[in-house]
């Protein structure tokens, strides 16, 4: 054989390495950087690494709407009402309660000044006494009819019969954004999950990648499996930027274990990852998969409780909405975080995650294409 | 054809399969020795890449046995995809990943084989070794995907059209690339549908159509099968009606008359009788040549005078 091989082989080492494979010596390659399952994993690093749009959706964008949503939200000092009077008197009266501003205004101004929200509430002179003119379906007109009352009730030489003082608590936990923080964390793992997983594998199929690969020697779980350690790593950083921006920023509690936390973190994140790989089985084209993400996923940014809770939906159809993995996840997040529930009692929305990843993992597996 | 004398690295017996009712393989024999570069050749859709494929492993065919390096897909699947390289007719590798990276992937997957650096060198990619897949040209995604196919040191060689969709001189640094790599003693089954290619490259050609082996036998053997000695090409200008080719057909010394979009081609076998009768024939007509080309028989000629059709219209 060395008399037909040409001068210029490159390789210069035909002999050895047919030599090493008759002798059944494994070359040992470059170590454990060159073990196939590593090259995998990296591969994967890279790719997410090298699309600047996947490093903005799975780490920045949770973290400026949690930044959006919480100065949206934020409680705010009780505020000051503002109303309007026609008499004077009434507004001198008035004029004395620091919770109200007052204005004397002619009554049309007054109408005017109601239908446009600017005042939550007007005294007109009465046949005896005032009227207040306001909406009652409106909690701020609600509040200014008790504080106008009761300072004229005042004024007018009414005595309290209790004393009274306030004391003020401000507790973190029971906020807007205390709630929308365990949302936002499961549709982010659901993301990430699912688009993370679903684009790869499509793509790769799209260009035949995934033929070449299964044409060579690599073994069909370890690609599979290199999806799942590159999750796992990439979900402790992305875990990690959104709960410690909200704890840190906005004081979010994290009432139960963190350890728990990031369990149910974990295996949320191997479920949605199951769901991608069970959507991106068959898919042929990039456009094909996407209206399938989109199509499993927008019902539950909608129906799954990320902004405001699901159990707002009619009872008819909270069963089916308990049961959609999303659901059970932002439940799991929320008993965790607010109310400090260990793993024990969160059962059931755990036996519906663990059912949708297996039940998505298994049907994938028989249906995967791989060319 | 001679039995062959050194053993078989591949052999193809009764092959056949179908994709709903197009039958894509219609009962192809064929074999490759050991060292030896075995082309096929054949118009689009004539069955190459299912053949190619089959043997890859990656498509099973409705009947028939396929045995690589003493070996076959039912009991050493393994073991055959460590020793074959294959090249697929179309694959992009991720355009996030370098040179570099996409071979360190590839190699990973072999437990014996040249180191990455060796692999670029091979394929002289040293000055894009850190250079991002996408912005390789056409040849060098190619030569790319041919280091892949040698990353596991193979003893045989699958091609899907290494050339395809190249250029001119992208396509000579490929062909000097499967040279060496026929003269470093691998089995090689190539797919072209460039007669040029074969030529060049291939020790034996099979040609093929509708999925079926017309022809089979070295460059030189398949074009002497035709019996031509040349090939005379010509076209006209002017208002007159198409010739009749069994007018032309007929003409002192020709075998054989096809005519396509205005350009006729006649096989002849001695050149110095039949292009007088061709002057003389046109001249009765009052015709002006205004194209005249003579050559020697190429592959192409055996494919138009085996199927009356042209390998591919360029
Ligand atoms: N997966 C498939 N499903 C249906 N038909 C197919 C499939 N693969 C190939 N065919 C059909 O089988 C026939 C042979 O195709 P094949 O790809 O083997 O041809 P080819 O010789 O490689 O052609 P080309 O030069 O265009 O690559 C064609 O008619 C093609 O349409
Ligand atoms: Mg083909």
């Amino acid at each position: 054989m060395s008399s037909l091989r040409s001068p210029e082989d490159a390789f210069g080492m035909n002999e050895s390495m047919k030599a090493t494979a008759v002798n059944g010596v494994p070359q040992s390659g470059e170590g454990i950087a060159g073990r196939s399952l590593v090259q995998l994993t990296m591969v994967r690093f890279r790719e997410f690494w090298r699309e600047p749009e996947a490093v903005f959706w799975v780490f920045v964008f949770p973290v400026l709407l949690t930044g959006g949503l919480g100065i949206a939200f934020r409680n705010q000092p009780a505020e000051v009402l503002k109303v309007g009077a026609v008499e004077a008197t009434v507004s001198a009266a008035l004029s004395r309660e620091k919770r109200l501003s007052v204005q004397i205004m002619d009554r049309s101004t007054g109408e005017t000044g109601l239908s446009t929200g600017r005042i939550a509430l007007l005294v007109l002179p009465g046949e005896e006494g005032v009227v207040y003119r306001y909406d009652d379906t409106n909690p701020e007109a609600r509040t200014a009819r008790l504080l106008v009352d009761r300072a004229l009730q005042r004024a007018a030489g009414a005595a309290d019969l209790v004393q009274t003082s306030d004391d003020i608590v401000r507790e973190p936990g029971s906020r807007y954004i205390d709630f929308v923080v365990p949302g936002l964390l499961g549709m982010n793992l659901m993301g990430s999950g699912i688009w993370g997983l679903g684009f790869a594998v499509v793509d790769a199929r799209r260009k035949k990648l995934l033929k070449r690969l299964v044409a060579s020697p690599m073994r069909r779980w370890e690609y599979l499996l290199s999806f799942l350690l590159s999750r796992l790593v990439l979900l402790s950083f992305e875990v990690a930027a959104l709960v410690g921006f909200a704890v840190w920023i906005f004081h979010v509690p994290l009432r139960g274990s963190v350890g728990e936390l990031a369990l149910l973190c974990l295996v949320a994140s191997l479920m949605f990852s199951a769901l991608g790989l069970l959507i991106a089985s068959r898919a042929q084209t990039i456009e094909a998969a996407s209206g399938l993400m989109n199509f499993v996923m927008l019902p539950m940014w909608i129906l799954s409780g990320v902004f405001f809770s699901a159990e707002r939906f009619p009872e008819s159809v909270l069963p089916f909405i308990r049961a959609l993995p999303l659901t059970a996840v932002i439940d799991t997040l929320r008993a965790n975080m607010l109310q400090g529930t260990p793993l024990a009692g969160m059962f059931w929305p755990l036996a519906i995650i663990t059912a949708w990843g297996l039940l998505s993992f298994f049907v994938a597996l028989r249906i995967f294409r791989w060319r | 054809m001679e039995a062959p004398v050194t053993p078989l690295s591949l052999s193809i017996r009764g092959l056949r399969k179908s994709f709903g009712n197009v039958v894509a393989v219609d009962g192809i024999d064929v074999g490759a020795s050991n060292g030896e570069c075995l082309g096929l050749l054949g118009p689009n859709g004539a069955g190459k890449t299912t053949t190619i494929e089959i043997c890859e492993g990656l498509t099973r065919p409705d009947a028939g046995e396929v045995e690589l390096l003493g070996l076959s897909w039912r009991h050493n699947a393994d073991e055959l995809r460590q020793r074959i390289g294959i090249q697929l007719q179309e694959t992009q590798f991720s355009d996030k990943l370098t040179v570099e990276e996409t071979l360190r992937l590839f190699r990973s997957f072999y437990r014996s084989g040249p180191s990455v650096f060796d692999l670029i060198a091979a394929v002289r990619l040293e000055e894009k070794r850190a250079a991002r897949v996408m912005g390789l040209s056409g040849g060098q995604k190619q030569r790319l995907a041919l280091a892949c196919a040698l990353a596991g040191n193979p003893d045989l060689l699958f091609l899907d059209e290494p050339t395809t969709g190249l250029d001119p001189q992208a396509r000579r640094q490929v062909w000097e690339l499967v040279a060496q790599l026929k003269h470093s003693g691998r089995t090689i089954i190539l797919t072209t549908h460039y007669m040029e290619e074969a030529e060049r490259l291939c020790d034996r050609v099979a040609i093929i159509d509708h999925g079926r082996i017309m022809a089979l036998g070295t460059p030189r053997e398949l074009i002497a099968s035709i019996g031509i000695g040349h090939v005379v090409e010509f076209a006209f200008n002017g208002v007159t009606g198409p010739l009749e080719l069994s007018t032309l057909a007929a003409l002192e010394g020709v075998r054989g008359a096809h005519a396509e979009n205005g350009l006729y081609r006649l096989s002849v076998s001695e050149l110095h009788r039949s292009v007088p009768a061709l002057f003389e024939h046109l001249a009765g007509q009052g015709i002006e040549l205004s194209e005249l080309r003579t050559h020697s028989p190429t592959l192409e000629d055996v494919f138009v005078a085996l199927t009356g059709r042209r390998l591919r219209d360029e």
